[in-house]
């Protein structure tokens, strides 16, 4: 009978001692999480962005070269067809012959392989653009090849690199020394398609892919999810029909994504014909795959309207459909926008079911419109990804920071959107 | 405590001018019935309380007057409402006219979230009721007044209407109703959410509008019950009880159960 002979608030004293415990023990706990989910993010950042940031830089040469109209066989008045037959390949080696004085054959292709075949485009298009340049020495900044660029950006003085011999790196070191290599800005990597190449692959393609495919499922999601999340919660009798149809929304939004890949395969492509690797069919796949996202937050979007604004409406004898339209459409839309940019951010990071329907080929063309052949964003990190060259490996990086980047971009708009639509009721 | 077994009401549900009849109405939540066998005549130009406990199917019933219970998926309607001799229930009749015409005060205020104007416009713009925006800003504005709210929002008919304080919306909500002209006004516990002054106003509207209006009001309070209306029902387990004039009402209930309610023996 000791214990009960203990007052209430001595009871009540010794208990606070354990259940603060339970309260420090739980928030350490919590602290503990995010500190663990933040350290992830910031290893995974600084991974990606300490291997990715030197893809937006390339080395060029820097050196000025005779537009000799003999050589090349042009003259002021040729047309553009007979530029882009004249060898200006020829000429940079014979420049490069020049001023390097190769010994023998071997040496001489040793020294050429050091520019890269996008050069001699280079000085075509400075061609193509002004034919007055022909017969004049100009100054320019050949782009290096990936070899020498990956030596220069990451080697230079303290690795050895397989891919460079010794008396082309004496070379480099010269120029290096001399001035002549350089780094600057790849612009080439934002305006180019892909490339076998990598100092001349860019994301351009996949970028414009990725938005013309998720233009396609914006336009056909945003309309179909809420049209179908409208109805849904407003309009549809609440029998075993609805029900069915409202578990199978969910369980849709459960599948994995390759099936809506085989899916569209087989309908969109076997069945309807649709072109395959086109933003067209990745549009029609996505939308799938967004649809049942964007039905759910848009449900839930509605139900959050209060019935009060409801009942007020239709007491004053407003149809179901302005009710609807007038009052919770209005209040409903910020949530369902949220839902829609989501829906999009998952769409744009989705590879898995754009491999099935051939949005993996490999795609140099910038596409132009929805029925042209392209690829996305992600699919060309995972082609890239697999590509044996170093230069690969660190525009896999730099693609990724773009993507992450509008990944961002996009969430970042989600939020604001609903900061700024949000209304008090 | 269980429904009385063949039970007809007390006192005078009927009366010579009525408005809205209801005969025989009951109402079902999917099995369960909700409201038993309720006749009741609402008179032209009066104002009726209904009272009684907690869940006795007074705002249920009221809601069956302009058919808000449609929006309840498992509701029943039985028995037969008729709105000037017109039966509400009829499988033609449209409820949006009838909502216009028989509107609806909540029991918690519930403007939209829009201008205070708009509030009041919504209901002549959806029905059509002004050709011009002139007629528009002259229904707004005598709505207004009527509600006792110009002089209070005039100068910011433009500002959110939920910015209003409480009584400010309830009374806006008022004017929102009628704006749309409806012959029948249905109020449900109106002032639960307000303060004394804020009901003193509301309480005093009422009085004004009944010269205009057929006012039904659910009411918890019996003192508001008493100072606002003629007559008044009493509804017991989905029963109604007694009708009669307010004033017998609270001195001589003829039911005991009606006695007991006023008395406060419970409630």
């Amino acid at each position: 009978m000791t214990k009960s002979s203990m007052t209430t608030r001595e009871k009540v004293e010794k208990s606070m001692k354990r259940r603060r415990a339970a309260e420090q023990r739980f928030r350490m706990y919590g602290v503990a999480s995010v500190l663990f989910g933040l350290l992830c993010l910031v290893v995974l950042f600084g991974d990606i962005l300490s291997k990715g940031t030197s893809a937006f830089s390339q080395t060029v040469i820097e050196t000025s070269i005779t537009l000799d109209a003999d050589y090349l066989g042009l003259d002021k008045n040729a047309d553009d067809q007979q530029v882009r037959l004249a060898n200006f390949e020829g000429l940079i080696k014979q420049h490069f012959k020049d001023m390097v004085q190769p010994d023998g054959r071997k040496e001489r292709r040793q020294l050429y392989s050091l520019v890269s075949a996008g050069a001699s485009w280079q000085l075509q298009n400075m061609v193509l653009n002004d034919r007055s340049l022909l017969g004049q020495t100009i100054e320019v900044a050949l782009i290096a090849d990936d070899d020498v660029d990956q030596w220069f950006k990451h080697d230079r003085g303290h690795a050895h690199n397989a891919m460079l011999n010794e008396t082309q790196i004496g070379w480099l070191e010269q120029w290096a020394e001399q001035g002549i290599l350089k780094t600057r800005f790849n612009t080439l990597f934002f305006v180019n398609g892909d490339s076998r190449e990598p100092e001349l692959a860019g994301i351009r393609g996949a970028i414009t892919g990725t938005f013309l495919t998720l233009l396609v499922t914006f336009l056909l999601s945003f309309p179909i999810g809420v049209a179908a999340a409208i109805y849904l919660e407003e309009f549809a009798p609440k029998n075993k029909i609805t029900e069915f149809v409202e578990i199978n929304i969910n369980n849709l939004a459960a599948v994995p994504s390759i099936t809506f890949g085989l899916l569209g395969l087989a309908i969109f492509i076997n069945i309807f014909g649709v072109a395959r690797s086109t933003p067209l069919v990745g549009g029609l796949v996505l939308t799938l795959m967004t649809l049942p996202t964007i039905i759910i937050s848009g449900r839930a979007a509605i139900k959050a309207v209060p019935p009060s604004i409801r009942e007020a409406a239709l007491g004053l004898g407003a149809s179901r459909v302005q009710v609807v339209f007038h009052h919770v459409l209005p209040l409903a839309l910020p949530g369902m926008l949220t839902g829609t940019i989501i829906g999009m951010a998952q769409a744009l990071g989705e590879t898995a079911p754009l491999l099935m329907i051939g949005m993996v080929a490999f795609v140099v063309d910038v596409p132009a419109f929805i029925s042209d052949p392209s690829t996305v964003l992600p699919v060309q990190i995972f082609l890239w990804s697999d590509s044996p060259e170093r230069a690969f490996t660190e525009r896999t990086s730099g693609a990724i920071i773009v993507l992450l980047g509008f990944l961002v971009i996009m969430n970042t708009a989600a939020v604001m959107l609903r900061r700024r639509l949000e209304r008090r009721w | 405590m269980s429904i009385i077994e063949n039970h007809t009401t007390n006192g005078q549900p009927f009366c010579k001018d009525p408005k809205l009849t209801a005969r025989g109405v009951g109402v079902f939540y999917g099995e369960k019935q909700a409201i038993f066998d309720v006749s009741l005549d609402i008179g032209a130009n009066e104002v009726i309380a209904l009272i009684g406990p907690s869940g006795c199917g007074k705002s249920t019933f009221l809601r069956c007057l302009n058919r808000m219970n449609d929006t309840i998926d498992i509701c029943r309607v039985t028995g037969a409402i008729e709105l000037d001799g017109e039966d509400i229930y009829d499988p033609k009749v449209d409820v949006v006219p009838l909502r216009a015409r028989v509107g609806m005060v909540f029991q918690k205020p519930n403007p939209f979230p829009k201008s205070i104007y708009d509030n009041i416009a919504y209901g002549p713009r959806i029905h059509g009721l002004a050709q011009s925006r002139v007629e528009l800003d002259e229904i707004v504005e005598k709505s207004l007044q009527r509600a006792g709210l110009w002089n209070e929002v005039k100068d910011r008919l433009h500002a959110p209407g939920t910015g209003l304080s409480g009584g400010q919306q309830q009374r806006l909500c008022i004017a929102r109703t009628i704006a749309v002209d409806p012959e029948v006004i249905l109020m449900d516990e109106p002032c639960s959410a307000l303060d004394p002054i804020a009901t003193a106003k509301i309480e005093e509207l009422i009085d004004e509008l009944r010269e205009n209006y057929t006012i039904a009001i659910v009411t918890h309070s019996m003192q508001q019950a008493a100072r606002v209306s003629q007559r008044t029902a009493y509804f017991h387990l989905g029963q109604l009880i007694e009708v009669n004039p307010t004033d017998q009402v609270f001195t001589t209930p003829e039911h005991a159960l009606t006695e007991a309610y006023i008395t406060g023996r419970f409630g």
